[in-house]
Formats: structure tokens, C-alpha cells, sequence
């Protein structure tokens, strides 16, 4: 479904990414974890084409962005991509309503029909029904709480019923019963919805209950990659720091 | 080694401010393209023109209002010393036609409404609003700089001749109500002395203000820093940038205008 191949990024002298390789498989939900500053957002904003490798290729859905023409082109391909953002990145000036509608309202793809508004608020009540939000329909985003922010921006990326759906830190600045209550509803989104997850985290083990796989990126390079289970009982000694959260090891701290 | 040092710096604040210019001329072509490209958000425009242009309004009307007056008081004063004061209406118009009312409009409009565009496309920048577009297939130029490029060509314009009505009415308030001037005199030698031309003047230069306000403002916005600082000095950059612009292009414009309307 998504395939990272031989890509690089830097920024200045800054090696982030080295030559990384990952195949995420359709279905399956990879969750891409390591220490801050490593290089997993801007791994996920390759992914998204937002920014541009230095060399190598990402497919994403069969169709390579990094190699489309065209902004137009990127846009088609993205149209598979739903995105949960790290603050969720909702618009203030728009109601939970119109956040939840806007792809459908705005969104413009060469060869894609127009949906019409009946269809439109049929989707957008399904989707916040199904994700307990319609009491927060009329509410703008200034007064709702992160965590509902969160599922707002969930049911935002579900609408337009994407065959991806990518996690940015998803549980961030929430507290851990928010935190749970999101990967409950990753669990449960992903059973109504079918969608291949890719999951940016450094919350360890929480992340490996939505996580089918886990690849662990480090020094710009992918150092373990295997099931979650496999993961806990690596021997790598960068990985088992990690999972431990000890000071001591090969991964300073910067 | 230090002339090497100082050498190696003045190279790259040329690469560096040659590159801006240039990221910032595509930029403007980007946008110029997406004012032809479906699809049109005109409610977007509407409300754009509304933020930029009718909430400055008032701003305008008082900074219009005052100019007009001073502009009275001191020539008035000024024209006395030659006999003149008849021509104290003239004056009055056409230095807010020809000169005063899209300069002071263009600086008014950048102060309250460009510092405004540009830190509220700097924060949908660093919290992710933009990307977020990006991600949804729907493009920022199209939807964000369009509408706002837009609403700022028509905005000052129009809120220029609001400036100028307004001058006018100023002036010709102390004029007459104050300085004792006659109101036939000040209003019949205004109408002799001002040509369409003039307003044409006065036009075309708020046309270009209003373009360089749009293009600034978006584009300090858009390619904004990291965090509050990022927008602090975006916002700042945008006003010095366009305020400076502006002064820069109406002495060009003006020396233009002169030549082709009144040679």
C-alpha cells in the first residue's frame, strides 16, 4: 500500500533521513516509533509529498509521489490520504460541522464527481454519529477540548473514506485517559473503516496495541522492524533502551 | 582570513535575498494563475473584502477626514502669503486625488488589515491549517492567497476613494466653516482645477497598492518562521516591506503618470 524506497532527507548538513526502506502493507497498521527529533514527522510529511525527498521513491497506493509532475498530480494521489495531525489542525474559524464537511465541500479531483449537499450532510452526521460527536456539531473549535479536537480531526480525515489514514503523535498533549480513549477509537475506526494506519509515536507500549507492525527509526535509518511482540524482544541494544525508557545507552540524549 | 569571512557573507545575503526574490516573484505567479483556476471561492472573497475592506472603513474615514482638514489649515495659510487662498479648494483635492488618498489608504490598510492577513496565515502555517489543505487535496494558494490577493486589489481602491471623498469633505468643512473662505469659491475652483485624469492617476496607483498589499501580505504569511517568533517577524516584515514598496513605487508611478497623462 505504502512503499519507502532508499529515501534520504536532509536539512543543511543535517542527515534526518538515510536511505530508509519500508513496505507497509494494505490493512495493516505500521506505527513508525523512535525518540523525538529523529525524523518520523518529516518521514510522514514524504509520505504526504508535502515536502520533498532527496532521492529515492515513496508509492502510496501504487502511484509514486515523489515523482509527480504536478501539484494536481500529488493532489490525486493524496486523495487515498486521510491525516490526523498532531494538534489536529482544524480550522477556527469553522464550525465541528464544517470541519467535518470541508473535504467533501472543497476538495477537487480531475475526474472525481462533485457530492451534493444532501449527500454531504448525510456523511458528515453518519461519521459524527459514529464517532460520539453530534453534540459538538454547532460547536466552533475554540470551545471544545483537545481530546474532542482530536476525534473532530479524526472524523475529518475518516469522511472522505480514505484507503490510508495517517497518524501524526496522536495522543499528544492529551492525558492518558484521552490518550487511551484515542487508540480505543483508532481500534474502532479501523474495524468500521478498514483503512491502512501508519501511526507516528514515541509512546512505547501504548502504540502497540493499534500497531500490527512496528519499525523503529534511529541515526536516519530503520534499526528494527517486525510485529510489536517480535519488537519487545529485541536484543538491539538501541531498541531495548528505548522500550526500557533508560538513560543509558547508545541513544543520547540531544 | 577576516576579508575572506566578510567576503563569504556579503555572497550569501546576495544568494539568500536573490532567492527570496525569486521564491517571492513565483509566488506571485502562482497565485495570478490560481485567480483563473476553478474552483472560485467567491464567498471566501466576499468575506475577505469584509475583513480587509469594510472593517477599515472607519480608520479611513477618520485619518481621511483629519488629513483633509490639516491640509486646509495649512494651505490656506500657506496661500495666503501669495493671494491665493482661492485656490485652497484645488489644493486640497488634488493632493488627496493625486497623491495624499492612495498613499495614505495603501499605508492605513497595510497597518490594520496586511499585518492581520499575514499573522493569520502564519498561524494556520505553524499549526499545521496549511498542510492540512494540502493533505485534504485542496490547494492553499487556491483557496487561502486568492481570495485575500483579490479582496485587497478591490479593497484599496475603493477605500481610497472613500479616503478622498471624505478629505475633501474635510477640508471644505474648515475651509468654510472655520476659515471663512466662500463655499463657491472653494467648490467651483476644485471642479475647474481637478481633471479626470487625475483621478485616473489616483487610481491606477491605488490599483498598485492594493496588488502589492495582496502580494506582501500572503506572502509574508505564507512562507512564515517557526512559532511566535516566526510570526512576529512575518508580520513585521510585512508591513516595513509593503509600507517601503509602496513609497518606492508611487515615485516611480508618479514620475510615470506625470509624464503620460500631464506632459
Amino acid at each position: 500500500m505504502i512503499s519507502i524506497r532508499s529515501v534520504s532527507k536532509s536539512f543543511g548538513a543535517q542527515v534526518v533521513l538515510d536511505g530508509i526502506d519500508l513496505e507497509i502493507a494494505p490493512g495493516m497498521t505500521t506505527a513508525i516509533v523512535g525518540p523525538s527529533g529523529v525524523g518520523k514527522s518529516v518521514l510522514l510529511k514524504l509520505i504526504m509529498g508535502i515536502m520533498d525527498v532527496d532521492s529515492g521513491q515513496i508509492e502510496v497506493g501504487g502511484a509514486s509521489i515523489t515523482s509527480a509532475s504536478s501539484e494536481r498530480e500529488k493532489a490525486r494521489i493524496r486523495s487515498s490520504l486521510g491525516v490526523l495531525f498532531q494538534s489536529a489542525a482544524l480550522f477556527d474559524s469553522l464550525t465541528v460541522y464544517d470541519n467535518v464537511a470541508f473535504p467533501l465541500l472543497e476538495r477537487r479531483i480531475k475526474g472525481q464527481k462533485k457530492v451534493s449537499r444532501s449527500e454531504v450532510h448525510k456523511r458528515v452526521m453518519d461519521t459524527l454519529e459514529a464517532l460520539s460527536l453530534t453534540r459538538y456539531t454547532s460547536r466552533y473549535i475554540e470551545e471544545i477540548s483537545l481530546g474532542v479536537r482530536k476525534r473532530v480531526g479524526m472524523a475529518r480525515a475518516l469522511i472522505t473514506e480514505p484507503k490510508i489514514l495517517l497518524f501524526d503523535e496522536p495522543n499528544t498533549g492529551l492525558d492518558p485517559l484521552d490518550g487511551q480513549e484515542v487508540y480505543d477509537l483508532i481500534k474502532e475506526c479501523k474495524e468500521r473503516w478498514g483503512f491502512t494506519g501508519v501511526v507516528i509515536s514515541h509512546e512505547i507500549p501504548e502504540v502497540f496495541q493499534v500497531s500490527d507492525r512496528v519499525a523503529m527509526l534511529l541515526g536516519g535509518k530503520i534499526i528494527e522492524e517486525g510485529p510489536p511482540k517480535e519488537l519487545s524482544r529485541s536484543s538491539h541494544p538501541a531498541v531495548k533502551q528505548f522500550l526500557e525508557g533508560s538513560i543509558n545507552g547508545p541513544i543520547k540524549i540531544q | 582570513m577576516a576579508a575572506v569571512a566578510v567576503t563569504q557573507k556579503i555572497g550569501k545575503l546576495v544568494v539568500d535575498t536573490t532567492e527570496a526574490w525569486g521564491r517571492s516573484w513565483i509566488f506571485l505567479f502562482r497565485i495570478l494563475l490560481a485567480v483563473f483556476r476553478p474552483p472560485f471561492h467567491f464567498h471566501l472573497f466576499i468575506n475577505q473584502l469584509f475583513q480587509i475592506g469594510a472593517k477599515s472603513s472607519l480608520v479611513i474615514i477618520l485619518i481621511g477626514g483629519f488629513t483633509g482638514a490639516v491640509l486646509s489649515v495649512q494651505g490656506e495659510h500657506t496661500l495666503a502669503k501669495f493671494g491665493a487662498t482661492a485656490f485652497t479648494g484645488p489644493m486640497v483635492a488634488l493632493s488627496l486625488i493625486r497623491e495624499l488618498g492612495p498613499v495614505l489608504t495603501a499605508l492605513m490598510v497595510i497597518g490594520r488589515a496586511g499585518s492581520a492577513v499575514t499573522a493569520e496565515l502564519g498561524i494556520m502555517r505553524i499549526t499545521e491549517q496549511v498542510d492540512a489543505l494540502k493533505s485534504m487535496a485542496v490547494d492553499p494558494i487556491n483557496y487561502l492567497m486568492v481570495p485575500r490577493f483579490l479582496a485587497g486589489l478591490v479593497a484599496v481602491p475603493l477605500l481610497t476613494a472613500v479616503f478622498i471623498v471624505v478629505g475633501i469633505a474635510g477640508g471644505y468643512l474648515v475651509a468654510v466653516g472655520l476659515l471663512g473662505l466662500s463655499s463657491g469659491t472653494f467648490m467651483s475652483q476644485m471642479i475647474s482645477a481637478v481633471e479626470t485624469l487625475d483621478i485616473y492617476s489616483g487610481m491606477i496607483k491605488a490599483i498598485f497598492f492594493g496588488f502589492i498589499f495582496g502580494w506582501v501580505a500572503c506572502y509574508k504569511g505564507y512562507t512564515c518562521g517557526f512559532g511566535a517568533v516566526g510570526v512576529n517577524r512575518a508580520t513585521t516584515q510585512s508591513v516595513v516591506t509593503a509600507s517601503v514598496a509602496i513609497l518606492v513605487t508611487d515615485y516611480f508611478l508618479t514620475s510615470f503618470l506625470n509624464r503620460v497623462f500631464f506632459n
